[in-house]
């Protein structure tokens, strides 16, 4: 091994486990962990939401132009004014990154369940089913493409999104870039950068698999 | 003083028809279909020709390639003796009316602007372009008020009115119509085949029309033409050679059942004899007739009821057609109507002209099956 | 509360080059530089590719792509490859990251426009530009806007983020503040940024409502 400084592989190698609280493969599950609760909260929040907005077509406008309104907000003085509610911690990152979620997944879900053709809906009703089974084997059905799209889109944006956290503290890999700014160094910033926009792909690729498990018509009707 | 409205192509037009020539017309794709093979035939001067057949048949890709929306494989599409494929095709479009089924209007103009796009485009003032604008309004028989509403607040029917108007607007001899009425509802497209119709014998447009509804042929066509998948000519007659002399089984096929029926729609029944003597005043009713039925009239000679002199007091219904202007389908229509058999003959104000009797009819129908 | 009258209380903030004034007026420059020249970049590349319809797989692909880019980690990539010594380093990634919702959305909207309206359009003889800025432009409109807006929001959060690496505007009371523990900093610039976003959100839906034709956005009757 040579005495200059490391090269981006050594680099790599000697900081993914060192065992301490800031090595590679620490930042990669915080990373993980700050990205995916919001994920699946705003998705957990965002069905029965857009389903009162689909419901109640009054509750729309207001909760779209809420969600508008959030979403426009940078993330850096929203983590900062919520430290002094929940202080240096990964909740601060994960309630903004799940109400950014939420303002793409809620009209996803508004607008596929708008995409359940009348026709569909109306002989639904008239095969008996009820109101519930028609929601859970009809609609969620027919919408899930649609409510997948927002989900991919949310995946990718908060997984990129996390590492703003860095600035408070919490960024998982995102703390790669402030370390190598502090100490101008650039392995770390080619790992971190390298590192989530893997992770995006890899979380990317695994709600396409998903849709194709969950939807097989979808594709069947493009091939034909 | 009627302007000069200038096509975009040539010397000014005067709105003055032209005649269009198919010579030979092939279009092949890449890929080898041949969606149009070898046309030859030619829509005459302030005609309507209707291109029709079942899809696949290159219709709408022969009449996409007069404006040169498509351009033609091999041979040429002339018009007026000038080759279209030698003229600008913005240039060429602009001096012929196109069209097309949604009515493709402009969803962010209002509806004068849409009717005075090419107008705009020809660089006309702007004044005289709305002007002309909402005189075709009127033509197509829109409310002015519509003028200033935007595409999305009009029905389908409207819509394709104002699609009418567009293509009106700066006077084109030649008008492309690409299945303009299929997607409306039966009533409407009714209405709007009925004003066509009126339209074009004021103004004489040679018209090209396509559609796959042989009614909508029969009834609009000055000829059709009727083609069969591959793009290939089955025949070009007028509808009632069409309907009575078809080429083929395909065509025979095509143009479906009622066949004879709807031939007597193309032989008018102003040659029906008529009989006079066979109306009655309500009051004056001959208790000794030999006549099996009479027509009770007003006063005014309107029709009231059939009768027979066997059950004096039963009114029975009648039916009329109009005389003079009325085709045989009607008139038979008409006498099917009563159970006298009879026809009765009305001239426009509703005032009994005659009856057609059973055997008027006969004899009309046997002239016509010797055809 | 505190934190927020002692913020706005204090006369010095107000004044200098450190003061609210000029770091707003920083924070707009760096905003609107950024914004323009991705829309000097995007909406021609978008317009293209929507009319021609060539690449579009191309522009779907590196967009999604570049979404995933870490805003942080780019800023300081570029400061660490170029340098401090001009703000051009900062400036590259500002716009590199505001390019894709410009194009998607730009392209997206040309594309999805009903082909028989472009039908219509080429039919009635307008040339190929015209039947681009008179019709496919204005009926894509709310798309494209839609786009600027986004991007917009995406260039006023990371240059709050260009803060840490050294450039200016309303982001240098939240970094320096809490740098230094002064709380009353921090808040007072998150509350300024959060306004300034909220200012150029509500700016962009009036500008929306304002060129919009009412025919597209179906907003009478």
């Amino acid at each position: 091994m040579s005495d200059g400084p490391p090269t981006l592989w050594e680099w790599f190698a000697r900081n993914w486990d060192t065992g301490r609280v800031g090595s590679i493969s620490n930042l990669l599950s915080d990373h993980l962990v700050m990205s995916l609760v919001p994920i699946v909260a705003a998705l957990v929040l965002s069905l029965p939401l857009g389903l009162a907005c689909v419901r109640f077509r009054w509750l729309y406008q207001p909760t779209s132009g809420l969600m508008n309104i959030l979403y426009a907000l940078p993330s850096l003085p929203i983590f900062m004014l919520l430290i002094s509610v929940t202080g240096l911690s990964q909740t601060t990152v994960i309630i903004p990154l799940t109400f950014y979620a939420m303002a793409v997944l809620i009209p996803s879900v508004v607008d596929g369940l708008g995409a359940v053709p009348d026709h569909v809906r109306q002989s639904a009703v008239a095969m008996g089913f009820t109101p519930v089974r028609r929601l859970v084997q009809v609609e969620l059905p027919i919408a899930t493409p649609v409510v997948l799209a927002g989900l991919r889109v949310v995946a990718v944006s908060s997984i990129s999104l996390v590492s703003v956290g860095a600035l408070i503290g919490q960024g998982g890999l995102g703390m790669l870039f402030t370390r190598a700014y502090q100490n101008p160094f650039l392995p770390p910033v080619i790992v971190g950068i390298v590192g989530i926009v893997l992770l995006a792909l890899v979380a990317d690729g695994l709600l396409v698999l998903a849709q194709r498990l969950l939807t097989p018509w979808v594709r069947a009707r493009r091939a034909s | 003083m009627r302007r000069t409205w200038q096509g975009g192509y040539g010397p000014a037009t005067n709105g003055r028809s032209r005649v269009i020539t198919f010579d030979s017309v092939t279009k092949r794709y890449p890929d080898g279909t041949v969606a149009v093979d070898n046309l030859s035939l030619e829509a005459p001067t302030g005609q309507i020709t209707v291109f029709v057949g079942p899809s696949g048949c290159g219709k709408t890709t022969s009449l996409r390639m007069i404006n040169r929306m498509i351009d033609a494989s091999d041979g040429q599409i002339l018009l007026d003796g000038t080759a279209v494929q030698t003229i600008d095709p913005p240039t060429l479009r602009r001096g012929i009316g196109y069209v097309i089924q949604q009515a493709g209007l402009f969803p962010h103009r209002k509806i004068v602007d849409n009717v005075a796009t090419v107008p705009f485009l020809l660089g006309w003032d702007k004044k005289k372009a709305r002007d002309r604008a909402m005189e075709l309004l009127e033509v197509v028989g829109l409310d002015p008020a519509m003028a200033q509403r935007y595409p999305f607040q009009l029905s389908g029917g409207q819509q394709q009115r104002v699609g009418v108007a567009r293509a009106l607007a700066a006077d084109p001899p030649v008008l492309l119509m690409d299945e303009p009425f299929s997607a409306v509802d039966p009533i409407v497209r009714t209405s709007l085949q009925d004003e066509l119709l009126k339209l074009q014998s004021e103004l004489n447009k040679t018209i090209v029309f396509v559609t796959h509804d042989i009614d909508e042929a029969i009834k609009l066509g000055d000829r059709v033409a009727v083609l069969r998948v591959g793009g290939r000519l089955a025949q070009l007659a007028d509808p009632k050679t069409l309907l009575s002399e078809p080429a083929d089984e395909f065509v025979r096929e095509f143009l479906g059942h009622d066949r004879g029926i709807r031939r007597l729609q193309f032989i008018s029944a102003a040659g029906l004899r008529l009989r006079t003597d066979l109306t009655v005043a309500e009051d004056a009713f001959p208790a000794d007739s030999d006549e099996p039925w009479l027509l009770i009239v007003t006063p005014d000679r309107r029709p009231v009821a059939w009768v027979t002199p066997r059950r004096p007091e039963e009114r029975e219904p009648y039916g009329t057609f109009l005389h003079g202007k009325d085709n045989m389908r009607s008139a038979l229509d008409a006498a099917l109507l009563s159970p006298s058999g009879c026809a009765v003959a009305v001239d426009e104000d509703g005032k009994v002209v005659g009856v057609a009797t059973r055997e008027a009819l006969d004899e009309a129908l046997a002239e016509a099956a010797d055809v | 509360m505190n934190w927020l009258t002692d913020f706005f209380g204090n006369p010095e903030n107000w004044t200098g080059p450190g003061g609210i004034p000029m770091r707003l007026l920083e924070h707009l420059e760096y905003s609107v530089l950024a914004l323009v020249l991705a829309v000097l970049i995007a909406i021609p590349l978008g317009l293209l590719i929507g009319h021609t319809g060539k690449g579009g797989v191309i522009v779907v692909i590196s967009a999604n792509l570049a979404r995933a880019l870490p805003t942080l980690g780019m800023l300081v990539l570029f400061v660490l490859l170029l340098g401090t010594a001009s703000i051009l380093p900062v400036i590259i990634p500002l716009v590199l990251l505001s390019i894709p919702p410009i194009l998607v959305n730009t392209f997206e909207g040309i594309r999805g426009v009903d082909p028989e309206l472009r039908d219509a359009a080429y039919g009635m003889g307008l040339r190929g530009g015209q039947v681009l800025g008179r019709v496919l432009v204005p009926v894509a409109l709310p798309l494209i806007l839609l786009g600027l807006r986004l991007s917009a929001i995406q260039v006023v959060a990371t240059t709050t983020v260009a803060a840490y690496v050294g450039l200016g505007g309303l982001g240098r009371f939240v970094i320096d503040g809490f740098a230094t523990k002064e709380y009353a900093s921090v808040v007072g610039g998150s509350v300024l940024i959060v306004l300034f976003a909220l200012v150029v959100q509500l700016a962009f839906t009036l500008v929306q409502r304002v060129s919009v034709s009412p025919g597209v956005s179906q907003r009478i009757r």
